[in-house]
């Protein structure tokens, strides 16, 4: 069956049965890496995206479900040569170890930098609360995101 | 070029990692290796099988070592930029294959620096000599008249030439035996090492490029899932095959005794057809008893084991008759990786060679192991390492690339990507071992340990595929004709087992450490980062702490009357100056500090740790507000590197210490799901500060060293807070009020 999506400002066209979860779509029919296979469960934030303007798990939401809804990733939001303040400040922290976790990261933090463009330390930690990381990289993360925040402000 | 030269040129160039085609010449025999030669160069000695000048003005560095999200390619690219006096950015690392480069075993015990990057140096100290040597005889001067900069050779005169220009007039310039004879720069001289070089990595990661296992695609893959019994020892009694094969997309059932999985066309179909195969099976009511973990304690005790004497002095003395004798038991959980990404591989079988692509931590090994799984030449098998998800220690990731040759096996021509769903990752990856430990000492009225005896009852932390005697994969014992498990094997002291960091840094005259290693493994043992050091520095650092209690001594002023080494004297002051410790504060029952001490493997990173606690009596929580901790890991390659490393250590030991154990009934694993296995989260992280200290000693690598002595300064902080001890990992809130009540 076939279904209009439009991912990072792009309209695609896309066969897949209707509950197919989005993250397939975009990772297989799309192409796109960002978001990441973490638990399927909605539980560790491995995979978000930004759709309809909330953060979204995309392991936990069908495409039928997706709608007109636009869909932003990481790729979305800047690439290697021109990358977006988040990215960027995230590599000038050394915000990441194995980075898996930093795709949802980043969209959390982007999510909350739409609401809030100058949260405090403890706003960010309650945006991330339900991103899960392994490594061990919060601190980085928190000082990261502030100073996008602070690159964003000027 | 062959069919799977290309398969990897098609991926490698989306990643802008310069293709190998060059493979170590076969059959070559190597000489006997001088022993002061580097570890990794003694069975890979060719110049050639590290370093390769490109025609494009670039250089290739081979490493057997893989980047597991510890930023090792990027400290090893620092190491040959420094030597080779190349620029950083014409360096390109090509990590663990068994198609192209270097043996170096496995990428474990925080050793990559110091053996990888010990060949490294050394071949390119080499290179570079050769290369400047080569100019000389071109230009008619001596060598030492020569200077290189940026790749760029400069005669006195002004000539110049690149060294791309000079190795091209000689093909066999840098070919040939290393022979170490060339000296490394001196620390001193260092520009590029000993610098926070950002990562070479992470901005391909963070902005979506293919960079992982999982982001791989090949023409024509297909996507397969597993499904594993319910249960340790459970068996496949039937199946209903026919009600999955006709499912959407469905490519073929694999079913081989014990194993199951499917493969289809689009991955959200294989994971529908996986949970039909689930429904479609049916097991065995057969188990394998589990320990009872409200009991480790007693529980570990009661299987078989094999003791061993890890470490014994002045035991002919007699047993000092004055003085205290003190004893306590503690425990640690049976604890998972937990990595964000479950385990994943691609195999694809074609014109009757496999490739395998892994985020393993040993190729070479797995290679030998899927090959005999496979009944295949180990020739006709070959590993690439891939990155994924975080890799603490041998985690599922050989499992998957068996599982996934499995199918591909099944479906020859096509590729096969394989990931395991999160209840696969969390029940059926390998364990580090719930561990026991018993310290018993003396102690002579001027407050010295005249006696120490410490016993550790534990499971082996060292399973991985390519040991002697079967396989250890674990798919292999669930096929029709099953492949027996490796035995544990022995590892002496000071890289131990269970019994790693058993035997204590301490003077002590009179000690014997027993390590009691169990044979009967219930419940699936691998080695998570540190093996058994995070439970043998919990007990011994929980009980030096106990121990000072007991002669009424400051826990600092305590250990430093039992340390002779400065190296680890001075990380102990240093952490204690850092956090403002002062000898003797009391606490008001809710706050707390701790300090511990470790060398991690008596041999590496020497590290001390403070903590602070904050204690609600009434729930029961523990939150850590700050961590320091003072580290000695000798030269520091990458300074910031080194930094994530020892703060990742710490907020994954803090983790551990409050939150982890792996949940099991005495059948069946429980703990499947995040909501089963929690994990620290961003309000509970401490603030950490660290201090390197500034060595020019040889590395000692950073990746596991902080974990052992946070757990057991948290722990000694919390006994600080409230007066009392709590013996067992993890202090859950449970734990906690049950104490304080």
């Amino acid at each position: 069956m076939t279904h209009r999506i439009f991912v990072n400002g792009q309209p695609h066209q896309v066969d897949a049965a209707p509950d197919t979860p989005l993250l397939y779509v975009l990772r297989n029919d799309l192409g796109l890496n960002g978001p990441k296979f973490g638990c399927g469960l909605g539980q560790c934030g491995a995979c978000a995206a930004i759709v309809g303007g909330r953060l979204t798990r995309t392991c936990s939401i069908a495409l039928r479900d997706v709608g007109e809804d636009k869909v932003t990733t990481l790729e979305g939001l800047g690439t290697l040569e021109k990358p977006h303040p988040l990215q960027k400040s995230f590599i000038d922290e050394q915000a990441a170890q194995c980075a898996y976790c930093s795709n949802g990261m980043i969209m959390a933090a982007k999510a909350l930098l739409d609401s809030n463009p100058d949260p405090s330390e403890e706003d960010i930690k309650d945006a991330l609360v339900e991103q899960l990381c392994r490594c061990g990289v919060h601190n980085r993360v928190v000082r990261a995101v502030r100073r996008a925040a602070e690159e964003l402000a000027r | 070029m062959t069919n799977k030269g290309l398969s990897r040129r098609l991926f490698t160039q989306s990643l802008g990692i310069v293709v190998a085609s060059f493979v170590l010449a076969p059959g070559v025999v190597l000489g006997q290796a001088p022993g002061a030669l580097p570890f990794s160069l003694r069975n890979n000695r060719r110049l050639e099988g590290w370093i390769r000048l490109e025609p494009d003005e670039t250089v290739t560095v081979f490493t057997g070592k893989a980047e597991l999200g510890q930023g090792i390619l990027t400290a090893l690219a620092q190491i040959a930029a420094e030597e080779l006096d190349v620029e950083l950015d014409k360096i390109h690392m090509v990590s663990a294959d068994t198609s192209s480069g270097p043996d170096e075993q496995y990428t474990f015990g925080s050793q990559s620096v110091e053996q990888s990057g010990g060949a490294i140096r050394a071949a390119s100290a080499q290179a570079r000599g050769a290369l400047l040597a080569a100019a000389a005889a071109r230009f008619g001067v001596r060598p030492e008249d020569l200077q290189a900069r940026a790749g760029v050779i400069v005669v006195p005169d002004g000539k110049r030439a690149t060294y791309w220009e000079v190795a091209s007039t000689d093909s066999d310039l840098l070919k040939g035996d290393i022979t170490a004879a060339a000296a490394p720069k001196k620390p001193s001289d260092y520009s590029i090492v000993g610098k926070s070089i950002h990562r070479i990595d992470l901005p391909g990661k963070l902005t979506g490029a293919a960079s992982y296992v999982q982001d791989m695609r090949l023409p024509g893959m297909i996507f397969a899932r597993v499904v594993r019994p319910p249960r340790y020892g459970a068996k496949l009694v039937s199946l209903d095959e026919a009600a999955v094969r006709s499912l959407p997309g469905v490519v073929t059932v694999v079913r081989d005794g014990n194993f199951l999985a499917v493969a289809a066309k689009r991955e959200e179909q294989a994971i529908a057809a996986r949970n039909a195969l689930a429904s479609a099976a049916r097991w065995s009511e057969d188990a394998i008893p589990l320990p009872d973990i409200a009991d480790l304690l007693g529980e570990l005790k009661k299987l078989r084991a094999e003791t061993i004497v890890a470490g014994s002095a002045g035991q002919s003395e007699p047993v000092p008759d004055q003085g205290k004798r003190v004893s306590a038991e503690y425990t640690r959980s049976y604890l998972s990786h937990a990595s964000i990404g479950p385990s994943c591989a691609v195999a694809w079988l074609k014109d009757g060679h496999m490739t395998v692509w892994s985020h393993t931590q040993g190729a070479f090994p797995l290679r030998g192991d899927l090959a005999k799984v496979l009944r295949m030449q180990s020739d006709h098998v070959d590993v690439i390492h891939m990155p994924g998800a975080g890799c603490y220690g041998h985690n599922g990731a050989d499992d998957v690339a068996l599982d996934a040759a499995l199918v591909a096996r099944a479906v020859a021509g096509a590729p096969v990507k394989l990931q395991w769903m999160r209840d696969d990752e969390f029940a059926w990856a390998p364990f580090g071992p719930g561990m026991t430990m018993k310290v018993e000492a003396a102690l002579a009225p001027d407050g010295k340990i005249v006696d120490w005896s410490y016993d550790v009852w534990s499971n082996s932390h060292a399973m991985r595929p390519g040991q002697a005697g079967g396989v250890n994969l674990l798919a292999a014992w669930d096929l029709r004709t099953p492949f027996v498990k490796s035995p544990p094997p022995h590892i002496p002291q000071p890289f131990g087992d269970g019994d790693r960091n058993a035997v204590p840094f301490y003077e002590l005259p009179k000690k014997e450490i027993r390590n009691h290693l169990l044979l009967d493994a219930p419940v699936r043992n691998g080695s998570f980062r540190t093996l058994g050091a995070h439970g043998n520095i919990y007990a011994i650092e929980s009980f030096m702490d106990e121990l000072a209690a007991t002669a009424g001594l400051d826990p600092l002023a305590f250990r430093l009357a039992h340390l002779r080494d400065p190296r680890a004297q001075a990380v102990l002051q240093t952490a204690a100056d850092k956090a403002g410790w002062m000898p003797g504060q009391k606490s008001d029952g809710r706050h707390g500090r701790g300090l511990a001490f470790c060398r991690y493997k008596s041999i590496g990173m020497y590290g001390a740790v403070v903590v602070d606690v904050e204690i609600d009596r009434k729930t029961g929580v523990i939150k850590v507000p700050r961590v320091v901790i003072a580290a000695d890991i000798g030269l520091v390659v990458n300074p910031d590197g080194a930094v994530n490393q020892l703060e990742g250590g710490i907020v994954q030991a803090v983790s551990l210490t409050l939150k982890e154990q792996v949940s099991f009934d005495r059948h069946e694993i429980t703990s499947r799901d995040w909501s089963g296995y929690p994990i620290l989260t961003f309000p509970d992280v401490p603030s950490i500060e660290v201090v390197l200290m500034q060595r020019s000693d040889p590395s000692l690598g950073a990746g596991e060293g902080s974990l052992p002595p946070t757990s057991a300064a948290l722990a000694n902080a919390f006994a600080h807070a409230t007066g009392r001890r709590l013996r067992e990992l993890p202090m859950t809130p449970e734990r906690v009020k049950t104490l304080l009540s």
